[in-house]
């Protein structure tokens, strides 16, 4: 993990930008998220400070969301959704490719840094199961071989 | 030169649409055509994505599905005089599956170019606000309460009975909020909306702040639609440049602000108490009712919180009036409803029909059966949260009263076709299982009885104690369902028991055990 001290001067500007706005802690995690890949756990005593509550509030709301992470991604972020209408167009058969192609788990980054792979829970394709996203790109009716075709072109990358 | 449609619609996008675009622009370049590419929103025939529609003199002429590689032959026959080729489909207003349907929300939806302000003013945009301009806040609540509309995003409150509330809340400062936390699976019509006619959900809100009062508004948009987000901002940015947002809207002295907020793949914040939290900063913990977010909202003011769909079918009631939308639907349903075809269906899509249309016709007349061709052995309309409802019920016509009397829901309006390689004890799993990740945790009989639902089903499975597992699986649906504190783990029982009822063999069970 990269040290927070080469990322702190920008959490410190985005937390400076975001100062009046109101409700603006997701706000700042996105940004900082945006920005960096992730949110440093380093990271949190900055933001309480800013917005004047507990190191424990900020954590809790960091570790709340599925979409906010702690540890850097990997080149590219592959999601799979794995709710109901992918389901009955094979989604698990889909998983299970991908799992085992990758060599990872769901929250897990492959030793090159390449690919990080995570559940989604629904991205709004559901006429065309199933779906998944590569960074954010959607495809639709993702089949085990086109999956291996999306995957080939981003390792060229 | 020769105008072209392709969308910019999500799942047209997930099926090769910006590629299409690529190669329609290189080829027509080669061979000297002038062409002028719109990205509209889908016509939600999705089977038919990505489609290509062209102006011609004959009128819009469509042809789809189109591959990059079909690009070439198309201009080739004379794509852009509208003519005969194997892809082509003629006029999408002539299709049953389009013909058929009362597109009042969706109007524009396919038709526009979506962050185009004045191709929304050239197709009847912005004439509800105008009428709402001219009239005082409760003749515009009146409309809407007149018009039956009732809250699109599964709860189906009255709307005009809450925005009701909100107007004779006393307070400085309200707030309109528009929940666009669609996650449930099996829907998409509040994406679309927001890709293909973003202004309708933006004029919608703005009447309501006249409505109410209210000076701002947030849309709370989860973070799995960015196209959405792209197409909202740009419309909003050009509201705010033509005077349609703003100070001083239309120089009637009114005020209204609107800004994009975006979530962080938490199911539970599309419940609007915990979407108020998350709006204000915090984990989107479940609030506990009263007070009611109309008298005590988000930053504790009064709050008007809508779906999407409700919001953006606003504009039309207050142009047409509340009796031409109430004169659609049946009995207390009134008005349309934006079905979403999903799952493993032939023809999957965005249907707006006036209630009371059955599923069977959903299903097959219009549906063409599953997409693998065998047949249908269950559909969960209402998203993850909704009742598992089997084939003898498929003529119950889609009604928010009708499908509470057989134990399901219309919720917001999405149906998930599964065919008979479906494991329906799998899909009750999963239920329990998704309520797990996603509970909230302020309530137990929703955090703990999940986890307690997972292992009861396995053992159910496992043949471990069967029986006696099988009442205890009952029981703690029923607690669930009357102990929780919101929908998340109230209605989690919904896929459970409609799985364990109508498909007991799926469990190893027989029908008089289960």
């Amino acid at each position: 993990m990269q040290d927070y001290q080469n990322q702190r001067a920008t959490v410190l500007q985005i937390l400076e930008e975001h100062q009046s706005m109101p409700g603006n802690l997701l706000p700042i995690l996105h940004s900082i998220q945006d920005t960096l890949g992730y949110i440093h756990p380093s990271a949190i005593a900055d933001i309480a400070s800013a917005l004047h509550q507990s190191k424990a509030e900020i954590h809790g709301v960091v570790t709340f969301y599925h979409y906010f992470r702690q540890t850097p991604p990997g080149k590219h972020t592959i999601r799979i959704c794995r709710a109901e209408s992918c389901q009955s167009m094979n989604s698990k058969g889909l998983e299970a490719h991908a799992k085992q192609t990758l060599g990872i788990d769901f929250h897990e980054t492959t030793a090159d840094g390449r690919f990080s792979l995570e559940p989604v829970y629904c991205l709004g394709n559901c006429a065309c199961s199933p779906a998944i996203t590569i960074d954010e790109e959607v495809h639709g009716r993702v089949s085990p071989e086109k999956f291996d075709q999306l995957i080939a072109s981003k390792g060229a990358e | 030169m020769t105008r072209l449609f392709i969308s910019r619609d999500s799942t047209a996008l997930s099926l090769g649409a910006e590629q299409v675009v690529t190669a329609f622009q290189q080829q027509a370049a080669t061979s000297g055509k002038e062409i002028e590419i719109v990205r509209n929103g889908s016509r939600g025939l999705f089977w038919l994505e990505p489609l290509v529609e062209v102006e011609t003199a004959a009128g819009r002429v469509a042809y789809g599905p189109v591959n990059p590689s079909d690009v070439g032959a198309l201009l080739e026959a004379g794509i852009l005089e509208g003519k005969e080729h194997p892809l082509y489909v003629g006029k999408i207003e002539e299709l049953a599956y389009f013909k058929d349907q009362n597109r009042l929300t969706f109007a524009r939806v396919g038709l526009t170019d979506p962050v185009n302000i004045d191709d929304y003013l050239a197709h009847d945009g912005y004439r509800g606000l105008h009428n709402a301009l001219n009239l005082q806040a409760a003749d515009i609540v009146k409309q809407v309460t007149d018009s039956g509309l009732r809250g699109r995003g599964g709860a189906a409150f009255p709307t005009g009975i809450k925005w009701n509330t909100v107007l004779n809340a006393p307070a400085e400062q309200k707030y309109i909020v528009c929940n666009a936390d669609e996650g449930d699976s099996g829907t998409f019509s509040d994406r679309m909306i927001m890709e293909g006619d973003p202004f309708v959900l933006i004029e919608g809100m703005t009447i309501a702040g006249l409505a109410v009062g209210a000076t701002q508004g947030y849309i709370y948009l989860r973070i799995e639609y960015p196209h959405a987000k792209i197409a909202l901002n740009q419309a909003i940015e050009a509201a705010y440049a033509r005077g349609y947002l703003g100070e001083n809207i239309q120089n009637s002295g009114k005020t209204f602000h609107l800004e994009v907020r975006s979530g962080a793949g938490a199911y539970i914040c599309g419940e609007e108490t915990s979407l108020l939290e998350s709006l204000e900063g915090k984990r989107g913990l479940v609030r506990f009712k009263p007070p009611l977010p109309a008298i005590v909202g988000l930053f504790g003011k009064p709050t008007i919180v809508n779906n999407v769909i409700s919001l953006a079918s606003v504009p039309i009631i207050l142009d047409k009036g509340g009796e031409y939308y109430r004169d659609y639907g049946m009995g207390r349903s009134r008005g349309t409803l934006p079905i979403q075809i999903a799952g493993n269906i032939k023809h999957p899509g965005l249907f707006e029909a006036a209630f009371g249309i059955s599923l069977r016709e959903i299903l097959y007349t219009y549906g063409g059966g599953s997409a693998s061709g065998r047949p249908i052995r269950a559909v969960q309309v209402g998203g993850p949260l909704g009742a598992y409802v089997h084939e003898g019920q498929f003529d119950t016509p889609l009604d928010y009263e009708a499908f509470a009397a057989m134990q399901a829901v219309l919720g917001h309006g999405g149906i998930v076709v599964h065919d008979d390689t479906s494991n329906m004890a799998d899909m009750a799993r999963y239920a329990m299982e998704f309520c797990v990740e996603e509970s909230c945790g302020k309530c137990t009989p929703c955090r703990i009885g999940s986890t307690r639902g997972v292992e009861v089903i396995d053992k159910i499975v496992n043949n471990i104690e069967k029986d006696k597992n099988t009442v205890l699986l009952k029981d703690l649906c029923n607690t669930m369902t009357f102990g929780s504190l919101c929908a998340m783990g109230g209605m989690t029982p919904f896929p459970v028991l409609s799985a364990l009822n109508h498909f007991p063999e799926d469990f190893g069970l027989s029908k008089d055990k289960a």
